[in-house]
């Protein structure tokens, strides 16, 4: 239990807010603007998050290590997704494999290498060349 | 407090009861689960990996209702921690009741939307993001499940006026999993462009 004394927010009055807050995301698709769909979609789902964190679950009164755990966590998965995984996803051809979904010259639905041999035929090569 | 539970429950060398700074550490772990699946997720969508269009066939009446559902069993939540700070511990123990019943409802709404789902033939291997979407939203709903399990076993010491710090515990917990429903809203219901 919370050691720390504070004054604790009006619990109602934030639940209010959100549902509030629900409300306009559901609105902002309707609009059909592309940008503001990406607004009140996501910019209220970080508003939404940041208030359960601070008011529900106290994060506000917490001690600083904490935000720092939790940021370390957020700048830890950015940075792995950012530097790690996004190359993968997102480059289309490299040196011995091509993307064709993303590039639309094939239809099949999975990612394929269409350029590099098979392991069996790299090795015999390999052994030839030995 | 109760004087009952383990030795760890009171110590602190942070300045922060054990307890409560582990969920914190378990919480922060789970952010790499989550996380690292809608960092893919977006990195696909914005990418134009073929299937995301296939977001308009969710259900976004039952996204919305089930985020109102889990906004809600967050109040009652904190409600009931709210009671167990001030010694309550009958009421802390209908709170966490009234919490346990949201998480049924919206389990309960979950699995409408899988079997309507699945009755249309769209199932995991549909595409990418029907595979995103069950992998997600299933992890989120075990998530939801344990959730439900725990404050059940967790009331009934309440009640007796033992470890009455666990309403806390188990409500730290219960808001992460509403925060990540909150991000896969919007995500797999509304964002359909």
């Amino acid at each position: 239990m919370s050691e720390a004394a504070h004054a604790h927010p009006n619990y109602i009055k934030i639940w209010a807010i959100l549902l509030g807050l629900l409300v306009v995301s559901l609105i902002g698709p309707e609009i059909g603007i592309p940008w503001l769909t990406v607004v009140t979609a996501f910019g209220i789902a970080i508003i939404k998050a940041y208030m359960v964190c601070a008011d529900f679950m106290h994060l506000r009164f917490e001690k600083k290590i904490i935000w720092f755990l939790l940021l370390a966590s957020v700048v830890v998965i950015g940075a792995v997704f950012f530097f790690g995984v996004s190359s993968d996803i997102i480059k289309t051809q490299g040196q011995n494999w091509e993307d064709c979904i993303s590039n639309g010259s094939c239809k099949v639905e999975q990612r394929v290498i269409v350029h590099s041999s098979s392991y069996a035929e790299v090795s015999a090569e390999h052994d030839a060349q030995q | 407090m109760s004087m009952h539970g383990p030795i760890a429950t009171g110590r602190t060398a942070t300045g922060i009861p054990t307890a409560r700074l582990a969920v914190w550490w378990l919480l922060s772990s789970e952010v790499f689960i989550f996380g690292g699946l809608i960092a893919c997720f977006l990195l696909f969508k914005f990418n134009g990996a073929p299937g995301f269009q296939d977001a308009v066939l969710t259900v976004t009446w039952a996204g919305a209702f089930n985020t109102f559902v889990l906004l809600t069993s967050s109040l009652t939540i904190v409600l009931a921690h709210d009671a167990a700070e001030h010694g309550d511990k009958d009421r802390a123990f209908k709170y966490i009741w009234f919490t346990i019943f949201g998480g049924l409802v919206f389990m309960c709404v979950k699995a409408y939307e899988y079997g309507s789902k699945i009755a249309h033939g769209v199932g995991f291997t549909t595409n990418i993001f029907w595979s995103f979407y069950f992998t997600m939203t299933g992890l989120h709903a075990l998530h939801v499940l344990g959730g439900m399990v725990i404050m059940g076993m967790v009331s009934f010491d309440i009640r007796k006026g033992y470890n009455l710090h666990r309403a806390e515990l188990v409500g730290l917990y219960w808001h992460f999993v509403d925060i990540v429903w909150i991000f896969l809203f919007p995500i797999l219901y509304i964002a359909n462009f």
